[in-house]
């Protein structure tokens, strides 16, 4: 009686376990063909390989002037959470203790555009025209100290942006808009109270507006407090970048606070010659009766990839050697499938279970778990000694936070695992591996190979809209709305975002997906 | 000999996929450079062009149909087992290999011409659109300048040898799957190895590459921006396919079927 009362119970469950059943059977004709375990293996060490061989090929050379070069790479300064940041600017300041409030009026900010690329010597790159860039900054800064890449918060008038205050360089915070002249001067304002530092602006200086607030923790009490004037390398007329100068007129500076006695200290940051940021020239301060005229080069806001440094980040040994073995899994996916219909398996296969999509559904997640783990150990390994042999070598690499790092690896683990599952799809519907093979390496391969060789505008397209987006999960060089910078893919930079890559690629592979669903319910087997 | 080169002909002949692929490869070369003659567009400032190795663009996905044949034309015998019944027919084996390179041959050339002829026809019909027209200094592509008989000829012999060295890795691997994915890695792969190191470097790995040696014979205008000099290049991926083919028959007389 019981065992009658039990069976409808376990009616309802062999829906479930009829998917498991499948399951199991997939996986035991995977790991039961040598050559499908092997090849994975094979796989993942040849992509740890090629990407020991791709970094051990890279040699950077840094020269401090005339062909006087050696292995290294310019000094990069680290901001306060890890990240590549540029610090230059020339700043006229002193020192404050305790709480205090600094006040100024720019009365001009104009610049000059240098007519060399950036590639050349400073000295070669003098001759200028006029021409301010959009990013060029004056105001008034406060900071710890003026340690390149130490903790700031900074209130200033911008060439194109508007006022702003930004601090800590990735944090940016908009106040009034439109140009700085004589006739139209702008008031700026920076408040220090024990850890928090206020900026204000006005067009009067009697009514102020609150622009931003900053909390830097830590704050000691004696900071330094001043006027800066920073420009940074514009893009707008060479694809290669120009230095650039700013100049700025401060009128009417007046600091309410205890400041050391002595008179107004000029300072060039960041300018020199194992600097990274390219400058101008150092920058320079006069006085003209009430007025200080500073005028600076450089930038301070997060580093991206500028001429001098190359784009090495954590992952850019690993494109390689990751096609290499995705060539090597395209090969077992596709005859994970091509395989039963050469030996005439399949028909056995549908005979034990006719719904065929749950057979193709069954060896997609095999395949793709394989593909999965074996793509996933491949780039931890590859990630960390890539970047270890590249730092050896004199490259500079980008700093990579703990989650991008994760990002890359769990990125490229699914770029493999989406890859494996459209060509098995590709293989359900072509049945032969020949076809199936060819396919799988044009369509999912070939793109990546033809952009990553080729120049040009077309090349931002094959990473927009082929499988070769899904790449775009390697992403890692920092990008700021901050820089004005070409952000293409020439510079290193992915068009698409990591996720949004990785969506193009997926909608390729259940575009292979929903065909095979289709021709392998309607066709005889 | 002729019986076995016969004996060959008749199974590329009425295997079911010979005609799709060879019609495929020339399809797919002259449809790539069609569509890359479209897509160009010379501006005063881009720097000088090549009509000729524009118009031969579509050899670089069409080498990869023609590989896929030539491994088929070995590879499906393992796969069927029909191997066992061609050797127990023509017990010297050497003979056997001999005339499966020989109809490779043949069929590849014949698909290269149309595909070559087709490449040249479109490249002289679009090009002039895309502003590589006389009137920019740039001469219609016709067969009678040298360079682009050389351009033509070799881009011809360059699918011949990628058939046979695909021929030979088949024969090695004897599976069908990886001899593909080692074709066309040989191929597709070494040039974005290249990129990854600087130069000296960089310029040694696409003087040995099979693809990238080969195909400098496409070069017209400029020879000096090729890697290695068109009869050169040609000779390297020679090397290539004949290793290829003696590693093939030594496998083959050594080991079992």
């Amino acid at each position: 009686m019981t065992r009658t009362s039990a069976s409808p119970l376990s009616a309802g469950t062999p829906e479930r376990t009829r998917f498991t059943a499948v399951l199991r059977a997939e996986w035991t004709k995977f790991r039961t063909v040598r050559g499908w375990v092997i090849a994975p293996v094979i796989a993942a060490l040849l992509c740890i390989m090629f990407a020991y061989l791709v970094a051990n090929g890279t040699h950077t050379d840094f020269c401090t002037g005339a062909g006087n070069c050696k292995a290294g790479h310019p000094f990069v300064p680290t901001g306060p959470n890890g990240q590549a940041v540029a610090d230059s600017y020339y700043t006229v300041g002193r020192q404050l203790t305790g709480d205090g409030t600094i006040t100024t009026q720019v009365t001009s900010l104009t610049g000059v555009i240098s007519t060399a690329m950036t590639n050349v010597a400073p000295s070669q790159a003098q001759q200028t025209r006029p021409g301010l860039a959009a990013w060029a900054k004056a105001g008034i800064l406060a900071r710890p100290s003026t340690r390149q890449g130490s903790a700031y918060a900074a209130v200033m008038a911008t060439g194109g942006h508007g006022d702003r205050f930004q601090y800590n360089y990735s944090h940016d915070n908009p106040g009034r808009s439109g140009p700085v002249s004589t006739s139209s001067p702008r008031w700026l304002r920076l408040t220090r109270t024990g850890d928090t530092l206020t900026g204000y602006d006005s067009t009067n200086g009697t009514t102020w507006t609150r622009i931003g607030a900053a909390h830097l923790t830590g704050l000691p009490v004696t900071v330094h407090v001043g006027l800066f004037v920073t420009s940074p390398v514009s893009f707008q007329t060479s694809a290669s970048g120009s230095r650039t100068l700013a100049t700025a007129t401060f009128d009417h500076t007046i600091i309410d606070g205890h400041t050391t006695p002595n008179a107004w200290h000029g300072q060039s940051i960041g300018a020199r010659q194992q600097d990274f940021y390219p400058t101008l020239r150092v920058g320079s301060y006069q006085r003209a009766d009430s007025s200080l005229v500073i005028s600076g080069s450089g930038d301070i806001a997060p580093a991206v990839v500028q001429g001098l440094l190359g784009a090495d980040t954590a992952a850019s040994s690993l494109p390689f050697g990751l096609t290499v073995a995705l060539i090597v899994i395209i090969v077992v996916a596709t005859m994970f499938i091509t395989a039963e219909y050469r030996r005439g398996l399949i028909r056995i296969t549908f005979a034990a279970i006719p719904g065929r999509r749950r057979v193709l559904a069954a060896k997609a997640a095999v395949i793709g778990a394989v593909a999965f783990v074996t793509a996933a150990a491949a780039a931890t390994v590859a990630i960390s000694l890539g970047e270890r042999i590249l730092q050896a070598n004199g490259a500079y690499v980008f700093p990579a936070s703990a989650s991008t790092v994760v990002r890359i690896i769990a990125g490229t683990a699914a770029l493999a695992t989406v890859t494996a599952v459209a060509v098995l799809a590709v293989g359900a519907i072509t049945r032969r591996s020949a076809a199936a093979v060819a396919t799988g390496i044009v369509v999912f391969v070939l793109p990546s190979i033809i952009g990553s060789i080729s120049s040009g505008g077309a090349v931002q397209w094959l990473y927009r809209l082929t499988p070769a987006a899904g790449l775009s999960v390697l992403q890692a060089l920092p990008r700021s709305a901050q820089v004005d910078y070409p952000y293409t893919f020439a510079n290193g930079y992915y068009p698409l975002a990591p996720w949004a890559g990785l969506g193009v690629l997926t909608a390729w592979a259940a575009l292979a997906l929903g065909i095979a669903a289709v021709v392998l319910r309607r066709r005889d087997a | 000999m002729i019986e076995a080169l016969r004996a060959e002909w008749t199974k590329t002949r009425t295997t079911g996929g010979t005609a799709w692929l060879l019609t495929g490869a020339v399809a797919v070369t002259i449809a790539v450079s069609a569509g890359s003659a479209a897509a160009t567009h010379v501006s005063p400032q881009s720097g000088q062009e090549d009509p000729t190795k524009l118009a031969l663009a579509g050899i670089y996905l069409g080498q990869a149909v023609i590989a896929v044949f030539a491994v088929l034309t070995i590879a499906e015998e393992y796969d069927t087992g029909m191997i066992r019944v061609s050797l127990a027919a023509m017990p010297h084996r050497l003979i056997l290999l001999t005339a499966k390179a020989a109809t490779t041959t043949a069929l590849a050339l014949a698909a290269g011409i149309l595909a070559v002829t087709g490449c040249l026809l479109v490249g002289r019909l679009m090009l002039p659109d895309a502003g590589l027209d006389p009137a920019h200094g740039y001469p219609l592509i016709t067969i009678s300048h040298s360079p682009t008989l050389r351009a033509a000829s070799g881009s011809v012999c360059y699918l011949v040898l990628i058939a046979l060295l695909a021929l030979g890795v088949a024969t090695a691997i004897r599976d069908t799957a990886p001899s593909i994915a080692v074709v066309l890695g040989l191929l597709y792969l070494p040039p974005l190895l290249a990129q990854a190191f600087t130069e000296p470097l960089r310029r040694h790995i696409e003087q040995i590459a099979p693809m990238t040696a080969g195909l400098a014979i496409q070069a017209t205008t400029n020879p000096h921006s090729q890697p290695i000099a068109p009869w050169a290049g040609l000779g390297v991926l020679t090397a290539w396919a004949a290793a290829s083919l003696l590693i093939a028959a030594l496998l083959l007389r050594l080991r079992d079927a």
